[in-house]
């Protein structure tokens, strides 16, 4: 019975799933910090706990995400949008597109029935394109990155943000809150925005049903109502969305194992 | 709101001059021009093409008293008032809501106009670098735009990126120029461009025990590049100026110039006025083709 | 005057670049852009001229998305349109 391990060395989150044969039987996660290995290391041993093995029994990890080439646990790595494709595909095999929204990227990727890659956008370097916009509105409305997403839904109408910068952004905000703007509008107003963003992106690669968002931010119910909407589409989230990358990179390591 | 007892490490001193020789009474035309950026106001008036006074603040929360403080404040003490002005032209981001204005110009028109006046005709590109927006421009030796680029979207490479580091480092910002200048050896840049995720470097930086001289160079350098790379779009024509809140900021310019290869000319007034001075050149332009107009 | 609207960001360079010089100010960009990026306005010189619109400037990479997919030829509608090649894209 093969067992394999995927690491997604995101830039907030390091993420670790371990595979038994097809079962997903345990996972870890640790904030990457500026430490990468000592985040894989703890991730990893809190995975290899749950699954009640010892690091010994694991035949071979693949890592994957922004720090994937420092990953020295690791006998080989895939990019992030390879790993999306086939975790998303196993989840989901009618998903045709996929959305990956992390903490410092955002993804559109466009898949086949067999889970492979065909066409991939991506939104990087640019805070505005990724989950650090939603983190950093969260904290000038000074309320938690949870609880933005239930927030929002309250919303009673729909505000234009201008400002395409977190930076300026941010100055935005503090004066509609000093305007006394309801907080739910704003929350929905910054749903929004990173949803248009985003939306783009993925009309860039075609839009073709099912659509499955994953990533961190798959848990912002604000975020998947505003993109639904920007779709015009029907968004699935998948159980656990921000370990379906280091899923696709547990299932190419056991690909790579051969035999299956 | 918290953090209300903090130091307000992003504040900027303001100025203000009068020309000590020139006998405004004389005049014949007298014209001003009122920029009113997002972070920063200048009001400049001028006789007979010479400059004769002008004022450099804060913006406030709106445009329109804005407008009317940095006005006010060139004139106090001059003896002149708004009624001894035969034209006044509105630009940079408030331009519409200037009240007393006759016309509105864009910022770009007016830097290429006002660099042109402030640096001399030789000056051919000229770089604005201010609170909220960076603009490149190329101009001729009448100070009219051939090219442009202006970059308002992003805060990296604008006076409110530098405001952020200012303030996650706790150092005025007027300091930190010098501050990164006085270091062993120039680090590398920052590797991000944008804000955000510098300062999320810059906090890795100071963690690893980074003093904040390195920290305020590894910006510093990294802002140049960046504003390398929009020069690199128009192509970089000597002579060459910068203006705007961020010239005053030697760790940038020294650095700009050294990635550049090219010294930039020395400022002979506040390098935030070139807007205003340019919008009060259009005005007196204007006033002599009115005058043209109505005499024949 | 060669006008460059649009930005730099962290993810790149994002520029429509409208040659004046070459622009007559006939509306061909304006009528086909889908996203209503264009408009043709009399400039700071007295010209009437096509400039990308205010609120498109911070956003083009964005607005100019589906008008450019990834993997495929493809031509700009707003660069077929323009009779006199005025317009082009940095990206």
């Amino acid at each position: 019975m093969a067992i394999t391990a995927g690491i997604d060395a995101g830039a907030k989150n390091t993420k670790v799933v371990i595979l038994r044969e097809d079962v997903v039987v345990g996972r870890g996660t640790n904030p990457t910090g500026f430490a990468l290995s000592e985040a894989v290391e703890k991730a990893f041993v809190l995975a290899l706990e749950e699954a009640g093995i010892t690091r010994d029994q694991v035949d071979r990890i693949v890592a994957t995400g922004a720090g994937r080439k420092a990953v020295h646990l690791a006998q080989g790595n895939v990019t992030e949008v390879t790993a999306d494709a086939r975790g998303a595909n196993r989840l989901m095999p009618s998903a045709r597109t996929v959305i990956d929204v992390g903490a410092e990227e955002g993804r559109g990727i466009s898949i086949d029935e067999r889970g492979v890659l065909v066409d991939s956008a991506v939104n990087e370097k640019c805070a505005a394109g990724a989950g650090a916009f939603t983190e950093a509105m969260a904290r000038a409305l000074e309320i938690p990155l949870e609880d933005i997403g239930e927030l929002s839904l309250q919303s009673t109408k729909s505000i234009d943000m201008n400002a395409q910068c977190t930076v300026f952004a941010e100055s935005e905000l503090v004066t509609l809150v000093h305007s006394n703007t309801a907080t739910a509008d704003i929350a929905r107003s910054v749903h929004d925005a990173i949803s248009s963003r985003i939306t783009s992106m993925v009309r860039r690669v075609g839009l073709e049903p099912e659509v499955m968002l994953i990533g961190g931010v798959g848990y912002n119910v604000g975020f998947k109502k505003s993109l639904e909407e920007d779709l015009g589409m029907k968004v699935t989230v998948p159980e656990y969305p921000e370990y379906v990358t280091a899923l696709g990179a547990a299932i190419i390591a056991k690909e790579q194992l051969g035999g299956a | 709101m918290a953090g209300e007892d903090k130091p307000e490490y992003w504040r900027w001193p303001e100025s203000r001059w009068t020309n000590p020789d020139l006998d405004w009474k004389a005049g014949d035309i007298i014209t001003a021009g009122v920029d009113v950026g997002s972070v920063s106001s200048q009001a400049a008036i001028m006789v007979d093409g010479q400059l004769f006074a002008y004022s450099n603040m804060r913006t406030g929360s709106n445009s329109p008293d804005s407008a009317v403080n940095a006005m006010d404040w060139a004139l106090k003490d001059t003896g002149m008032t708004l009624d001894d002005i035969n034209y006044v032209v509105g630009t940079g981001y408030g331009r519409v809501n200037v009240p007393f204005s006759n016309r509105a110009i864009t910022e770009i028109a007016c830097h290429a106009r006002g660099g042109n006046f402030m640096y001399g005709p030789t000056v051919r590109t000229i770089l604005d670098m201010g609170g909220q927006d960076c603009k490149a421009i190329r101009c001729d030796g009448r100070g009219k735009v051939e090219e442009f680029l202006m970059n308002d979207k992003c805060a990296a490479g604008t006076g409110r990126g530098m405001e952020v580091f200012a303030d996650l480092l706790s150092v005025p910002i007027q300091d930190v120029g010098e501050m990164s200048l006085d270091i062993d050896e120039e680090p590398n840049p920052v590797s991000s461009t944008c804000v955000v995720f510098a300062k999320t470097e810059a906090t890795g930086l100071l963690r690893e025990g980074w003093p904040k001289e390195k920290v305020l160079a590894a910006y510093c350098s990294a802002m140049a590049h960046r504003v390398v790379t929009l020069l690199e779009r128009l192509g970089v024509e000597e002579d060459f100026a910068i203006t705007g809140g961020i010239a005053k900021n030697r760790g940038v310019v020294k650095r700009l110039e050294d990635e550049l290869g090219i010294t930039t000319l020395e400022p002979r007034y506040d390098t935030q006025i070139a807007g205003a001075v340019g919008a009060a050149l259009f005005a007196e332009a204007l006033v002599k083709k009115q005058r043209k107009q109505a005499g024949g | 005057m060669r006008a460059n609207y649009g930005y730099t960001d962290g993810s790149g360079e994002w520029y429509i670049t409208i040659d004046t010089n070459k622009c007559d100010g006939c509306r061909a960009c304006e009528e086909v852009c889908p996203e209503g990026c264009f408009a043709i306005e009399v400039d700071d010189y007295d010209d009437e001229v096509a400039m990308v619109t205010e609120d498109q400037r911070k956003k083009i990479k964005y607005s100019c998305g589906p008008c450019k997919p990834v993997g495929k030829e493809h031509v700009e509608p707003c660069h077929e349109a323009c009779p006199h090649g005025a317009i082009e894209h940095s990206w």
